[in-house]
């Protein structure tokens, strides 16, 4: 396939990855974080930033290692163990990065960096992209697009729930159970995107 | 300890884990790679019995290796500990199953990431013996599981009409069928619905008992 193509597919797939397949409203990952950490706009945009950024590289990363040595190795059945090591180690690397060079950047985002090692929405993308087949520019855009949707979601609900902070909710109802049945009716409307794209 | 006090001790887990302090319920945690695979019952099932295994095994290994474990590695030691699981479970499930090894695609690896597996490891392996920390995930991981499959019933009996892909007989007739139960959308109302009648339940008992 020549690369103007692969470009195209690239952005085909990023979009859907946002809207008609995202990865929290449909998929169900990276529910943990996105239960947690949407009480506040501030907090939310922080670690969506992150994740989006570590959910890209991460793809390309586990692609390169996935392919170039896993396959030739037949080592297939590893790829849980060394794509969470990727992971991890990178998640370290950039935390050191930013620590080093954007002291400001660090403050905001540093208490998130951690939290992203076990946040499934990383490996499920990476394992997603192994199970269909995607190319390299593909899975990156792949990572792009599912990370922005994680991002917009969470963003979302983090909205929805600061304004909900002085409503009257049934005792019972309150956090987890409210917030579960916003996320069904957010991905009510994400259905509605379907349309968008012809799979 | 005496066999007596072993024994009450493995009760009060028992009712911790599968009740008061619930996975799902309580902590709200570990939902995310399960609550995909919830839309047929025999998936779900498949999934509860490979978390259970994992869950199980992996806290009682890291309650082995406690001791040897430098602490400032031991979330590491505990990730690849729990990935060994998971891979016996895949590399199983793969050989004799592929058609639900298909089905559940990334779900099964992503038990790794699951925070309760974590989670429990983390609480109770970490400063328990092995025996304990097994009985501790086992009840935590059927705790889990039992709320799951509730789920799973609902929704795949209301959006089609069938359990275990069996027609039932209302259900698969005159039922009008809720589609949007076996969507993703259904998943998260049940579950918040879910949520919402245990916590009533348990408010109600702490009036009862101020």
């Amino acid at each position: 396939m020549n690369v103007g193509a692969e470009i195209w597919q690239a952005f085909v797939v990023c979009i859907s990855a946002v809207f008609t397949q995202n990865i929290l409203l449909t998929y169900f990952l990276g529910l943990c974080p996105f239960l947690g950490v949407s009480r506040e706009i501030k907090s939310a945009f922080g670690l969506g930033l992150a994740v989006t950024f570590v959910l890209t590289c991460t793809c390309g990363l586990n692609w390169l290692v996935y392919h170039l040595v896993l396959e030739e190795l037949h080592l297939e059945f590893f790829r849980f163990i060394i794509f969470i090591i990727i992971i991890a180690a990178f998640v370290q690397f950039v935390e050191m990065v930013i620590e080093r060079y954007s002291p400001a950047l660090y403050q905001r985002l540093g208490i998130f960096l951690p939290l992203i090692t076990v946040n499934c929405a990383i490996l499920g993308g990476s394992l997603f992209m192994v199970i269909r087949d995607y190319g390299f520019i593909v899975s990156i855009g792949y990572g792009l697009g599912s990370g922005i949707g994680w991002f917009l979601a969470i963003i979302a609900m983090a909205g929805i729930r600061q304004r909900l902070k002085n409503e009257r909710i049934p005792r019972g109802l309150q956090g987890p159970g409210i917030t579960l049945i916003i996320a069904g009716l957010m991905a009510l409307a994400f259905i509605g995107f379907a349309g968008v794209l012809q799979r | 300890m005496s066999p007596a006090g072993g024994q009450s001790e493995n009760k009060k887990l028992m009712v911790e884990g599968l009740w008061r302090n619930n996975p799902i319920f309580k902590q709200v945690l570990g939902i995310c790679s399960t609550l995909a695979v919830t839309n047929l019952v025999l998936n779900t099932v498949v999934m509860c019995v490979a978390l259970v295994f994992t869950l199980s095994l992996s806290a009682a290994t890291v309650s082995v290796l406690r001791k040897l474990t430098p602490r400032n590695i031991r979330m590491m030691v505990e990730t690849l500990i729990i990935a060994f699981y998971v891979i016996i479970v895949d590399v199983l499930l793969k050989a004799y199953w592929p058609e639900m090894s298909t089905k559940l695609g990334p779900y099964v690896g992503l038990i790794i990431t699951n925070c309760i597996v974590m989670g429990r490891c983390e609480a109770y392996g970490n400063s328990n013996p092995p025996g304990r920390a097994f009985v501790d995930g086992l009840f935590n991981a059927l705790g889990y599981s039992f709320v799951l499959l509730i789920i799973a019933v609902f929704r795949e009996l209301l959006g089609m009409g069938t359990l275990l892909g069996v027609p039932m007989p209302y259900f698969s007739t005159s039922w009008d069928k809720w589609i949007i139960m076996v969507m993703p959308p259904g998943a998260f109302f049940m579950l918040g619905v879910l949520t919402w009648i245990f916590k009533s339940i348990q408010i109600g008992k702490e009036q009862q008992t101020p």
